[in-house]
């Protein structure tokens, strides 16, 4: 006979307080059934002795001392699982919302999950074509990493978003049709939530996506379970029945932030710019779940996004996602200005696992010296134009105009393209060689001399010359 | 009657009255005997860090008392392994738990089922000290085991022996009895407590350097055998890609690899990658060189601030027995923000950033457990700590960089400037120093050469030159310089990329002899002496330029080989040629 506790010793914010207690387990999951006949859940975050605090995901609205009875379920909370999981929508704590009624489990899953033993993890090896130059030769995605996208409000991140997954290819044909998505929204405001939805639709994706969405207006402490629930399926599906995996998690800030909330309405100390001490071990189980492990064929791969609250890549929410992702792609307000799409500052952006996902028996032999050596002359593209800002351009050396030459041709011909436009490796390579080739030879000092000698021709770079 | 589980919040667990713990005792809590560790004590209350996951914990529970502070086990088949922040196999707990780590597991260390050829290198009746070797056996191809009597016993006189033959790990060899008449039983194995220094005879001075390989570490900013370097950069400067690179080729005996709070993927990474790549001393595989102690992010915070302790123990260990060994942190940061993250849950008033105001001390007792020793039995050997730090917004100012600057003498700034340039390794050579170029002095006179430090001097020189220079070239452009000025930006830009750049991917360049170091320097600045004097004879810039040696200078890396020095005499024969025609026109 389950046990039932009548009435609340104190409400907080999100949080209510339970005395009286015995035998409650910490993270379990409650069930709180109102005079109304609603039920809402809950989470013990905290135990003292008889004494629990539990935290309410669908927020403490109505709840009073007495109008409550509080039933423990004695397990974590968990989710149905199944894959059926795909072409549905989901509310932040994993309950259906598009009307088609509840899943038909397999099993459940604790939405925790447990930490990736490293030693049965495999090295993600295989790149992911997006069809989209700036990505796929700079900051290449590799099956079974974390790569976010560092955004500002007022940035096309979501158009991108959607033009990865539209276009999202896993290099090996046969695994082709293995490939999906999971799509958590924390915090997004209801046209964005739309936006995706439609554009799913559209590009006829829709039944390959499982979508978890937490409306901005929705309570914050179903945001802090929204990932979880997305990650959680996402594994399944990944580790379970071998698929491969793109996860988008968008908006980690909004998360962040109602990490924040909880963590002041618990009361406990706060750390940098009043978020908990612990949001880089919160942020950690999240971004860790993704991989590749030796056991099962599929693979989970996280594109999380986040905006960055005034554009400042040292806030804590940009600077310790960072530091735990393998990587990040920055979007730039300037270039965004300037009409180029999708505006990806390259510089501040990095793929760490990309030197073993290319080359030879992933892309092409020459990829490696192709995107080190447009990283070192968009570098010097940037010396050159803060030298022609004080000289002026006419000044410039014979060496430094040809960079600014080939830095207006990088941003309009290479890092723009329209979003559906899908480039293939080579093309991308090629393209990116024909801009190398506007510069003297020797300036390209990142390429080995004998392919240097092979590809490098003048002449190719023709065609950027006659439209200046 | 053992006590009860009061309170849980998150990994720090309380008890009422239980005054039967001692500070700092290791614990099992709860129904699936969770390792735990006493870290305050009051007369109403204990207070207790636990460290895997505390879900499902139900006060009432019991605690287990263990009686000895949290230890590290330590005996064969410490190297090649890999451990989680206490000293539990990883690979055995994939075996018994599967992909993903379960909790509660209670895993013996050391493989305890496998055999090792032991010799017994003592008698019956010979007396024998702490530290003092009693018995060998090769642990792998390249490292021999040497089993010490644990400093925690007293001199004693050996009673029994076993014959030298195959035991496993906990079989008892050798029985001695100390002065009081206590027997004990002596096996292959012994027990530490890992927040304890493990004792030495004597501190000896440094002298010897770590040779790495890097040319900007070798040469540059050089570490020394029993040494300290902090490596501070932000997400994306390469602190991983250093610290593996120094892994993977600098000259210590063993390494112990702290993966403190990072990425999974990253110590998959160096799992695989070690176990295909040769040490280029030894001709043997990396890995059995190598101990790999990974508490990834997500894996339980306290154990992420054990991990440290239990790297540098495993690291003194093979120090006793006369190894030079050289442990990489990555990243202490995330040692010291699990220190704020349980000082935070104890209520503790924050100092700086909501650090604790121990950090400091911490910091200097974790450094401090390095140095060039000599050892209980009398050997030579060393622990060299290397530890990346990563600083809140890529901000130096910040209290882990600042504190830990203050305890080591080696630091290597890296610049977010010259990452984004895909500079690696983006040490800033202007912003990073290191202290032991003194110590080494001697060193780098007889071994490498009198002249090395002399060449090195006017390298730093040039780069210094250079940097001032930019300011101004930032301002008017290169062009209007006069020409002895142009050629110090040149020849530093052979310098910047032909030397101080290195590119770990590449087979002749990932891995650079001193002997090469010193002679790219050496042809460099030859050239840059002979090309002043040209242009001291007013021989214009461009034709240096023209003449395409700047270029050549700075693909030597990738042209001459580790092992065919010699082919830098048809450089000088070039540049010697090219100077006299200059010279005759």
């Amino acid at each position: 006979m389950a046990l039932h506790h009548i009435g609340l010793k104190e409400i907080n914010g999100s949080l209510i307080v339970l005395d009286d207690v015995e035998n409650a387990g910490f993270d379990e999951l409650v069930e709180i059934h109102l005079k109304n006949n609603t039920k809402r859940q809950g989470r013990i975050v905290q135990i003292d002795g008889k004494r629990v605090v539990i935290q309410v995901f669908e927020g403490t609205n109505d709840l009073s001392m007495e109008n409550t009875s509080t039933h423990f379920t004695g397990k974590p909370l968990e989710i149905p699982l199944s894959t059926e999981l795909l072409g549905r929508i989901f509310n932040g704590a994993g309950k259906p919302i598009d009307g088609l009624g509840e899943i038909f489990a397999e099993k459940y899953a604790d939405i925790n999950g447990a930490a990736i033993n490293p030693v049965s993890r495999n090295y993600p090896r295989n790149y992911i074509r997006t069809g989209i130059s700036s990505i796929d030769a700079l900051t290449t995605l590799i099956r079974g990493q974390k790569l976010p996208i560092f955004s500002d409000s007022g940035l096309p991140h979501n158009k991108l978003a959607v033009q990865i997954v539209k276009q999202a290819k896993i290099a090996d044909k046969e695994e082709d049709n293995n490939f999906c998505i999971v799509f958590a929204a924390m915090g997004v405001k209801n046209d964005i939530a739309d936006y995706f939805k439609t554009k799913f639709e559209e590009s006829g994706v829709l039944e390959r996506v499982s979508m978890f969405i937490n409306l901005s207006n929705d309570p914050i402490i179903e945001r802090i379970l929204t990932p979880r629930c997305a990650l959680t399926a996402a594994e399944y599906l990944a580790y379970e029945k071998n698929m491969h995996v793109l996860v988008i998690l968008t908006d980690m800030t909004s998360y962040a932030e109602a990490i924040r909330e909880f963590s002041s309405s618990k009361g406990e100390i706060p750390g940098r710019k009043g978020y908990p001490g612990y949001l880089y071990s919160d942020l950690a189980q999240l971004y860790e779940r993704a991989g590749v492990l030796k056991n099962s064929k599929g693979s989970v791969t996280q594109i999380p996004i986040l905006t960055m609250p005034n554009g400042d890549i040292t806030n804590p929410v940009p600077d310790l996602t960072g530091y735990i992702t393998e990587g990040q792609i920055v979007l730039s307000k300037e270039l965004y200005q300037q009409g180029v799409y999708p505006p990806v500052s390259i510089l501040p952006s990095l793929s760490r696992l990309m030197k073993d996902g290319i080359g030879e028996k992933y892309t092409r032999s020459d990829h490696q010296a192709v995107a080190s050596q447009l990283f070192a002359c968009y570098a010097k593209v940037q010396d050159a134009r803060s030298l022609a800002s004080v000289i002026g351009e006419e000044e410039l050396s014979a060496t430094d105009k040809s960079y600014i030459e080939f830095g207006k041709n990088f941003e309009s011909n290479f890092l723009t393209q329209s979003d559906d436009e899908d480039r293939t490796i080579e093309q991308t390579l090629d393209l990116g060689w024909d801009l190398l080739c506007l510069l003297p030879k020797e300036e390209l000092d990142r390429i080995d001399s004998e392919l240097l000698d092979k590809v490098y021709d003048p002449s190719r770079s023709q065609r950027f010359k006659s439209t200046i | 009657m053992s006590s009860k589980i009061f309170s849980i919040n998150g990994p720090v667990i309380k008890a009422r009255k239980a005054t039967e713990f001692s500070m700092m005792e290791m614990v099992y809590v709860g129904k699936n005997k969770i390792i735990g560790e006493v870290i305050s004590i009051n007369e109403n209350e204990t207070t207790i860090q636990v460290y895997e996951s505390t879900t499902g914990l139900k006060p009432g529970e019991p605690i287990y008392s263990t009686g000895t502070p949290l230890f590290a086990t330590l005996g064969p088949g410490i190297i090649s392994n890999i451990f989680d922040g206490i000293e539990r196999p990883l690979k055995e707990m994939e075996k018994s738990s599967g992909a993903f780590i379960g909790i509660g597991s209670d895993i013996p260390s050391l493989n305890e089922n496998k055999t090792y050829d032991v010799t017994v290198t003592v008698k019956v009746g010979d007396t024998i000290n702490p530290g003092e070797i009693y018995a060998t056996c090769p642990e792998t191809s390249m490292i021999t085991h040497k089993c010490m009597l644990s400093p925690l016993l007293k001199t004693s006189v050996v009673k029994e022996i076993k014959p030298n033959g195959q035991y496993k790990v906990n079989d008892t060899i050798v029985i001695i009895e100390d002065e009081n008449g206590n027997v004990h039983e002596l096996s292959l194995c012994q027990k530490w407590p890992i927040r304890v220094a493990r004792p030495v005879k004597n501190r000896l001075s440094i002298s010897r350097p770590l040779i790495t390989g890097q040319r900007i570490i070798d040469t540059m900013f050089p570490i020394a055998k029993g040494g300290t370097a902090a490596v501070p950069g932000g997400f994306g400067t390469g602190k991983t890609m250093t610290q593996h690179a120094l892994a993977k080729w600098s000259d210590a005996d063993i390494i112990i690899y702290v993966g403190c709070g990072e990425r999974g993927n990253e110590m998959t990474q160096v799992l695989e990658e070690f176990s295909e790549l040769i040490d280029p001393r030894t001709g043997k595989a990396l890995t059995d060189r190598t101990t790999l102690i990974a508490n990834t992010s997500n894996m339980p915070v306290a154990a992420r601030e054990a991990s440290i302790y239990t790297g540098i123990t495993l690291a003194e260990y093979y120090r006793d027995m006369g190894y030079h060994v050289a442990i990489m942190a990555d990243s202490t940061s995330r040692w010291a923000e699990a220190l704020r993250e349980i000082s935070g849950r104890l209520e503790e008033m924050p100092a700086e950033e909501g650090f604790p105001a121990y950090l400091p001390s911490r910091l200097s007792q974790f450094y401090e457990r390095a140095g060039y020793m000599e050892t209980l039995s009398g050997q030579e050997g060393s622990v060299t700590i290397i530890g990346a730090v990563s600083p809140q917004g890529s901000d130096f100012s910040e209290p882990v960089t600042q504190n830990t600057k203050r305890f080591v003498r080696c630091f290597w700034a890296l610049d977010k400037a010259l990452a984004y340039s895909r500079h690696y390794p983006a040490i800033n050579w202007i912003t990073s120093y290191s202290e032991y170029d003194e110590d080494l002095k001697k060193f780098y006179d007889n071994e490498v050469g009198e002249d090395f430090l002399n060449i090195k001097q006017k390298i730093s020189a040039l780069l210094a030159e250079e940097s001032k220079l930019m300011e101004i070239v930032k301002l008017i452009g290169a062009d209007v310089l006069p020409d002895d000025q142009k050629l110090v930006i040149e020849i530093s830009k052979v310098i910047r990329v032909g030397f101080l750049q290195q590119n770990a991917f590449h087979k002749d360049d990932a891995y650079v002899t001193l002997e090469k170091q010193k002679q790219m320097m050496k042809i460099i600045i030859y050239f840059y002496e002979n090309a002043s004097k040209l242009i001291s004879h007013s021989i214009p810039f461009s034709v240096l330029v023209e003449s395409g040696i700047f270029t050549k200078l700075s693909r030597i890396k990738y042209d001459i080989p580790n092992d065919d020095l010699d082919k830098f005499n048809t450089y000088y024969d070039e540049i010697d040629l090219f100077i006299k025609k200059q010279l005759n026109n």
